[in-house]
């Protein structure tokens, strides 16, 4: 009998830690499986940041350093400078990526490094207990919000794929969702097409995955994917903001 | 005396509010008093603990490792719990969640059925205040009258209306304490 | 008396505060700083302290203040420098990881000469560590984490009452000083909740009643908030008018508490936390008839060397306890200088001393079984700790 579905090999066999109906899971799984596919589990290094998915390492069997919160790109920088036939990517939340780390992720970019980012934006400081992120949506209640993210004050919601697909040194920027099945096989598409940026040496290379979190947006797992659906996508449209053509550098 | 108390179940059993309940009942009586909770992810999913010390001394610690009693009001706190409570301590053990007949024999285990109490008062939600009523009448930490008239103070107005349901979950976990189930 | 109660899962919105109330750490903490002026917060998430921007986002803008979520502990302690600078009453608040990232912009508001009150919840490191309790930040707080010789005055609260009333003081001498003012606490003393009353509002500062802060010359002379001295003579200079700035510290700001120092022949040594349990070893060994004194330094910088020489004649040991591998025992040693035996016991990491444990290093400080304080390292190693 022929498998249809079953646990990529780079998936470890444990339970995550991750809160019922959080889509980090899912984020995983199909990073796992491109990982998989592209056969290059013994030749990868990953980058946890400082997030829910600290411990990502604990989920993906490949090498991993630990990084400090928003620094995962530099790191990513040092170690593919080392070792450049090694595939690296990071993998970061948006107030590690957008808000701490803006500078390293954008000059990361700029310097059309050559790794791949995983970004997972779900509008909110998931670790800390859902604190206002810059991807906070405006009039979203967060505990910092409390009277809802008013732009007056606080600014509008920032768009990471846009703002980096502006930057010469990206290669590859997408941004895709993991509310429904047909989302999550596109974001698998696209994270492989990021990696294969980066094996072709192409530069810069990010998929942005829009996440819910169930625990500090306060409503249940299903509501949160329709959530992501209505209230997400209109200000976080998804598609391919950047493709490079061509040969590598 | 110094009662060194741990509170411990999963998230949304009203773990908190039973602690800071007691404590502030404790402070109303004019004792020493402190509550810790359990913080940061590691409550994600798993359990939620809060430790209270009342006292008539200044109170040196607010973490307790060896509580003097404890409840638990699922079966990952037991597991947690039971072993750490000082001997001739008090184990509440709610007994409508934590299923087991192989318990310490040199403290005091009161079973009680929280959740079918609570249900037969009007809500499940109550489990917590049936507890917490057993804890107080076996430990006589603060008297039961302080606890019920902390309610209003402590439950945040708007759940007002629960206050005669919790009052009679307290008094019902405090008749079973005396009862000795 | 009338008493109210915040709880942390009920809790929305902020109560009338009335005499005595029931309060968390980190919430305390902030409503003192509101009490005490402060109507500029700048802050960015990170366990244990996050109750403290998010009372602040809560209760700041009824009292016309203002919350600003920074991107990042860089960014929010640069924006003290410019609020400070400026003439506000300013607060900020973080965690041991953070307020490494602050180091820098410490060093900038000292060297500037801008006042502002520093919190630091502290966690276990190094690196990111855990998010439990822990001490072992002092160093950085009291020997400057950042670079250049300036000096931090330090305050090192044991109960939330008194953090609150050290938080009123702490505004009042930055501004005497014109110097950052930092408060060392721990996740224990943030996430706990104690009986505290708070003093009476002190109301927020007129920024331009300040004469050096920059708040437009209107037709003046122009002020200037710098720390560029490029002439070797001038910046010699000023490190000499800072430094006389903190001998003067050293003589008016220090403070400490002893108990049970009449009699005692043994000194415990602990600040914070640690101190509350380091006062229930000392009654157990009391009991055992032991003669223990327990010194609390309140202030960490300048640190109370005073409350040493008042008992060297009689002391016949010193036993530090912390939560670190051993910081503060440094400047317990530097002020009995060899006339006494120091011990220490520590434990990291969010693992806390208990009494039991601070009362087994007294009996064997007592008996002799101690004999040195490098000798604990070796102990350490044979993986006695508890
Ligand atoms: C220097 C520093 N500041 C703050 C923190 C606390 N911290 C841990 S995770 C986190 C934010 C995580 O949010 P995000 O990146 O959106 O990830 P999520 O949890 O939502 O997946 C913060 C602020 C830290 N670890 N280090
Ligand atoms: S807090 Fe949010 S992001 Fe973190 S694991 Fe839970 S649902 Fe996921
Ligand atoms: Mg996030």
């Amino acid at each position: 009998m022929k498998a249809v579905y079953e646990r990529p090999r780079v998936l470890k066999d444990v339970a995550t830690h991750y809160c019922p109906g959080c889509t980090h899971g899912i984020a995983h799984r199909i990073l796992a499986e491109v990982i998989d596919e592209l056969g290059i589990q013994g030749n990868t290094v990953g980058v946890a940041s400082v997030g829910c998915s600290v411990f990502a390492y604990n989920y993906i069997d490949v090498d991993f350093q630990q990084a400090a919160h928003g620094r995962a790109p530099a790191v990513a920088t040092g170690i593919k400078r080392v070792v450049p036939d090694t595939i690296v990517f990071t993998y970061q939340g948006d107030g590690d990526l957008a808000s701490i780390g803006a500078a390293e992720v954008l000059h990361a970019a700029v310097r059309g490094e050559n790794i791949t980012v995983i970004f997972i934006n779900n509008a909110i400081y998931g670790m800390t207990g859902g604190q206002m992120a810059p991807t906070t949506l405006e009039g979203m209640r967060t505990t910092t919000t409390p009277l809802g993210r008013q732009p007056a004050i606080q600014g509008y919601p920032l768009r990471v794929s846009e703002l980096l697909a502006t930057v010469d040194g990206a290669a590859y920027i997408a941004r895709c969702s993991l509310h429904n099945a047909a989302n999550i096989a596109k974001a698998k598409a696209s994270i492989k097409k990021a990696f294969e940026t980066q094996i072709q040496k192409k530069g810069f290379s990010l998929v942005e995955l829009l996440s819910s979190c169930p625990t500090n947006w306060g409503v249940p797992p299903l509501e949160a994917l329709k959530w992501i659906e209505e209230k997400m996508i209109p200000v976080f449209p998804l598609g391919e903001f950047k493709v490079k053509e061509g040969d590598a550098r | 005396m110094t009662h060194e108390i741990i509170m411990a179940g999963f998230g949304g059993q009203g773990i908190m509010l039973i602690g800071t309940l007691l404590t502030y009942a404790g402070m109303k009586e004019g004792k020493k008093v402190s509550w810790l909770p359990s913080y940061g992810p590691e409550m994600r999913g798993g359990t939620a603990n809060c430790a209270v010390v009342v006292s008539d001394e200044e109170i040196a610690s607010p973490v307790v490792t060896e509580p003097t009693s404890c409840i638990v009001m699922n079966g990952p706190s037991f597991a947690k719990f039971h072993k750490a409570v000082v001997p001739g301590g008090l184990l509440v053990l709610n007994s409508s969640l934590v299923k087991v007949d192989d318990h310490r024999r040199d403290i005091r285990v009161l079973k009680i059925p929280a959740n079918e109490v609570a249900r037969e008062i009007g809500s499940e939600k109550v489990a917590n205040m049936v507890c917490l009523g057993a804890l107080v009448e076996a430990t006589s930490c603060v008297t039961l009258g302080s606890v019920i008239r902390s309610l209003k103070d402590v439950i945040h107005e708007r759940h007002h209306d629960l206050l005669p349901m919790n009052e009679q979950a307290l008094r019902k976990g405090a008749s079973l304490a005396r009862a000795g189930t | 008396m009338k008493m109210s109660a915040t709880n942390h899962s009920v809790n929305s919105g902020v109560k009338i505060l009335a005499e005595v109330v029931l309060m968390k750490g980190n919430e305390a903490v902030a409503e003192a700083a509101i009490r005490a002026g402060c109507r500029y917060f700048f802050g960015y998430p990170i366990t244990p302290q996050n109750e403290i921007p998010e009372y602040m986002a809560r209760r700041l803008p009824e009292v016309g203040g203002v919350y600003v979520q920074a991107e990042s502990e860089v960014a929010a302690i640069n924006m003290v420098y410019g609020a400070g600078g400026a003439g506000g009453r300013v607060l900020i608040s973080s965690s041991s990881p953070g307020i490494s990232l602050m180091q820098e912009g410490i060093s900038y508001l000292c060297g500037s000469e801008i006042p502002c009150v520093i919190v630091n919840m502290m966690r276990g490191g190094p690196g990111l560590g855990g998010i439990q309790p822990s001490q072992s930040d002092y160093f950085q707080a009291t020997k400057g984490g950042g670079h250049g010789d300036y000096r931090l005055i330090v305050y090192g609260p044991s109960s939330i009452q008194e953090m609150v009333d050290i938080m009123f003081r702490a505004f009042a001498v930055a501004e005497k000083y014109r110097n950052p003012v930092m408060i060392l606490g721990d996740g224990m003393l943030g996430q706990m909740m104690e009986p505290v009353s708070f003093p009476d509002e002190t109301p927020p500062p007129d920024p331009r009643s300040k004469p050096w802060a920059t708040t437009g010359n209107r037709g003046g002379k122009s002020r200037l908030l710098s720390s560029i001295i490029l002439d070797p003579e001038g910046l010699d200079a000023h490190n000499w008018r800072l430094q006389e700035k903190y001998r003067r510290a050293e003589k008016e700001e220090v403070m400490w508490d002893m108990e049970k120092a009449d009699d005692a022949e043994w000194f415990l040594v602990a600040y914070g936390t640690m101190a509350r349990v380091c006062r229930a070893a000392m009654t157990m060994a009391r009991s055992e008839g032991i003669k223990v004194g327990l010194i609390r330094p309140i202030t960490l910088w300048p640190f109370p060397k005073q409350a040493f020489e008042a008992v060297l004649p009689r002391a016949k040991g010193f036993l530090c306890v912390e939560m670190s591998t051993g910081q503060m025992v440094e400047d317990v040693r530097l002020s009995v200088e060899g006339r006494a035996p120091v011990y220490f016991y520590g434990r990291t990491g969010g693992a806390v001393p208990v009494p039991k444990g601070v009362l087994k290093r007294i009996r064997d400080m007592v008996s002799g079984k101690t004999p040195s304080i490098t000798d604990y390292y070796d102990r350490v190693a044979g993986g006695e700790r508890k």
